[in-house]
């Protein structure tokens, strides 16, 4: 644990933001050009796993455990989402044999 | 000042208060239930039971010459303002309960005649007890503002007795008439209280006047609060300008214009003036202006009842006469002479109203007196008891009347003489327009109406009995205070109330000179002599033949009231029912409405329009997410 600690440490700590920002990025872009409901979602665990890895990123160089701790917290909660966003997605395409969100445009006044 | 009073006597103090609450609560919880001649009957024995506390009290004082003080709760209190719910008793207070409770409980039994066939009896006796409950508040009060708060009270049940039967609509704008009238002076006495507050630091009396007393005499602040409690006292006690309620309260039940718009609660601006007697003195300009309210109020009502054919309406203008009376003695200074008068008025008025009230009930509600006549025969007893109340009122000797117009008539003397001619004149006018209503109605030849009507009768005794009483206190009441001229021993009345103006005159002595004996003998025989001589030109005029049917000039004028109903009509009536109309049609109408509507008409548009911004796209919600979330970082990244 410790060697792992330290080899991570190794790299500079701005790489991995670059990093992140390249990943929460892409997934920002994914959301917006994305039609496919199912490539949205993805795109939104991409952001989402971009700030689990940022995070994980500061607890190794501040030697503090909480930030990881947080990252489970998210992985959790993540999974939660998923099921209900997939199970909607599920009846969605049950009731209109697509899941591509421009035709469902039925949110409105 | 304050000292250990006795338990015994606090107690009965407080007992005061509570009698008359009782009987309200009791009879007014119960109106439906209650049978109605018990709650007569409820009703007058709370106020005789008050009645005997009352001579315990009044014993007291005046023997031991000590002050009853009760403090019965702490009413106001924070930061350095401390106003305790307290009662106190001293000589002018037990004299004013004397005079409450004793007409009051006459009244009282004489309503139980009066009113038995009347359908809200249990009402009007509730009332009743409440008006004495307030009056007793007035009275007993210990600080300005507890006595505002009897003021407002007495008010209240004032408008609740004046449109006591409220199917008549005249009789509910009466009432209205009363109190709308009523606040306008209210203003002006809260704005004394408020100076009050202000100059002194208290609200307390006694602590009032001892701190008053230190300071020079016509100060501005001690202006504007006599002036302002001066101002409460012409709206109670019906003075010019703000008389012209007390004629149309005569739409009241003839008990309650006995009482509270006689005997009691329209002196309640004399006793004010009196309870503030050492602000008042200090203010000389306040005291002119009284005198001279005074004289004018006594001049123009008493010539205005001389043309009047209601009876009550007579006894109305008379008593705002005697009132601006006693007022004028306020003004001269003669502060136990005016109570004087308050006190014997309280009885003869009283007296007068009841038999007015007994000649009314017998010819079945008739009140215009050319429609009466010949009833001497008809009815003796109401006769002879009005024939007393009228000789007492127009100061004709032994009868207490002339005794304490008398008290007035010699401080007036003394001021000048050319003051005693003027007050003189005042007391005649009362002889004039006693003696015509009394020889009309009574002495006249039977009118058609009389002779049509079968069903005259004496009322029954319940009645007569408490007119016999107070019949009997009109006789023999001013023998307490005789003139000096005949013997400067009895003087019980002034010797009674000294400690309460004594520093009041201490503070301004009496700065009149003393007549000599012949003078003081012209000024009282001269006078009667007049009397005498109008009593026999009424009797001529007014018992032989029957009234002059055409007025002319300033007669009409007269018959008219001065036109001052027309004239306040014109002036603020019509002006402020213009300006509710402007204010109805154009101001709620144009503006606020308009205004109120436009701005519901814009949500509504803009509404509209950014709804449209619902596209149902979640692509398109998508993108205006993500650029606010950066917008909202770069503006925190720039600020």
């Amino acid at each position: 644990m410790e060697t792992t600690v330290t080899q991570l440490q190794m790299i500079p700590l701005v790489y991995y933001i670059i990093f992140c920002t390249a990943l929460f990025t892409i997934g920002v872009v994914g959301v917006l050009v994305k039609r496919n409901a199912l490539a949205i979602f993805m795109s939104v665990e991409l952001m989402l796993n971009s700030a689990n890895l940022l995070l994980a990123a500061f607890s190794a160089y501040r030697n503090d455990s909480s930030g990881q701790v947080f990252v489970f917290f998210i992985m959790v909660v993540a999974a939660a989402e998923i099921a209900i966003g997939l199970a909607l997605l599920v009846v969605v395409y049950r009731s209109s044999r697509t899941i591509d969100i421009n035709i469902l445009n039925r949110l409105k006044w | 000042m304050v000292m250990e009073s006795s338990p015994f006597m606090q107690s009965i103090s407080f007992l005061l208060l509570l009698f008359p609450l009782l009987g309200f609560l009791a009879i007014g919880l119960s109106q439906k239930q209650i049978n109605k001649k018990l709650s007569g009957i409820i009703a007058s024995s709370f106020v005789f039971l008050n009645l005997i506390l009352t001579f315990i009290l009044f014993w007291y004082v005046s023997t031991t010459n000590q002050t009853v003080e009760t403090n019965l709760f702490d009413w106001i209190k924070f930061a350095n303002i401390s106003i305790p719910f307290a009662i106190t008793v001293d000589r002018l207070s037990a004299l004013m309960l004397l005079v409450v409770n004793g007409v009051g409980f006459l009244i009282h039994v004489y309503s139980i005649g009066y009113m038995k066939n009347d359908e809200g009896v249990s009402r009007f006796f509730s009332y009743m007890n409440l008006f004495i409950f307030f009056m007793l508040i007035l009275v007993l009060s210990s600080n300005y503002l507890m006595l505002f708060i009897g003021w407002e009270g007495v008010g209240l049940c004032s408008y609740l007795l004046i449109g006591f039967w409220y199917k008549d609509h005249a009789n509910n704008n009466a009432a209205k008439k009363a109190f709308i009238m009523n606040r306008i002076g209210d203003l002006g006495f809260l704005i004394g209280i408020f100076m009050m507050f202000h100059t002194f630091g208290t609200l307390n009396i006694s602590e009032v006047a001892t701190k008053a007393s230190v300071m020079p005499s016509g100060s501005t602040a001690l202006l504007i609060i006599t002036l302002g409690l001066f101002a409460g006292a012409i709206g109670k006690s019906a003075q010019i300008p703000l008389f012209t309620w007390l004629p149309d309260a005569m739409a009241g039940p003839t008990p309650v214009s006995a009482l509270i718009h006689a005997a009691t609660m329209v002196t309640a601006g004399v006793y004010l003036v009196a309870r503030s007697s050492v602000l008042f003195v200090l203010s000389p300009v306040t005291m002119n202006l009284i005198l001279v309210i005074g004289i004018f109020t006594a001049l123009i009502s008493g010539l205005i009842a001389i043309y009047q054919n209601d009876i009550k309406k007579i006894l109305a203008y008379s008593t705002v006469s005697q009132l601006g009376f006693m007022f004028m003695a306020l003004g001269l200074g003669s502060f136990s002479g005016a109570m004087f008068h308050l006190t014997t008025h309280a009885f003869f008025k009283a007296l007068l109203f009841l038999a007015a009230g007994s000649v009314i009930h017998a010819l079945n509600q008739e009140q215009d007196i050319r429609k009466m006549g010949g009833l001497r025969k008809k009815i003796p007893f109401t006769f002879a008891l009005f024939a007393i109340g009228a000789i007492a009122i127009s100061g004709i000797p032994p009868f207490a009347g002339f005794f304490s117009k008398e008290m007035i008539l010699s401080v007036a003397y003394e001021h000048g003489m050319g003051m005693g001619i003027i007050a003189t004149f005042i007391s005649l006018l009362t002889t004039v327009y006693m003696f015509r209503l009394l020889f009309v109605a009574f002495y006249k030849p039977e009118s058609d109406a009389v002779k049509a009507n079968h069903h005259i009768h004496e009322s029954p005794k319940v009645m007569l009995i408490p007119m016999a009483l107070l019949a009997l206190l009109s006789m023999v009441a001013g023998f307490i205070q005789i003139p000096a001229l005949f013997s400067t021993n009895v003087n019980a009345f002034s010797t009674y109330l000294s400690p309460i103006f004594f520093s009041a005159h201490q503070l301004v002595p009496a700065s009149g000179q003393n007549l000599n004996v012949l003078t003081e003998w012209l000024t009282l025989l001269i006078p009667l002599t007049i009397i005498a001589a109008l009593v026999y030109i009424s009797y001529i005029r007014f018992a032989k033949d029957r009234l002059s049917a055409e007025l002319s000039g300033i007669q009409k004028v007269m018959a008219n009231k001065f036109y001052i109903d027309e004239l306040y009509d014109f002036c603020f009536v019509k002006p402020t029912e213009k300006l509710s109309l402007f204010f109805r049609e154009t101001v709620d109408q144009s503006v606020i409405n308009r205004l109120i509507n436009t701005i519901g008409n814009a949500t509504l548009y803009i509404g509209g329009r950014i709804r449209l911004l619902q596209t149902g796209n979640v692509g398109f919600y998508l993108i205006i997410m993500v650029f606010s979330i950066i917008a909202i970082l770069f503006f925190n990244l720039i600020r």
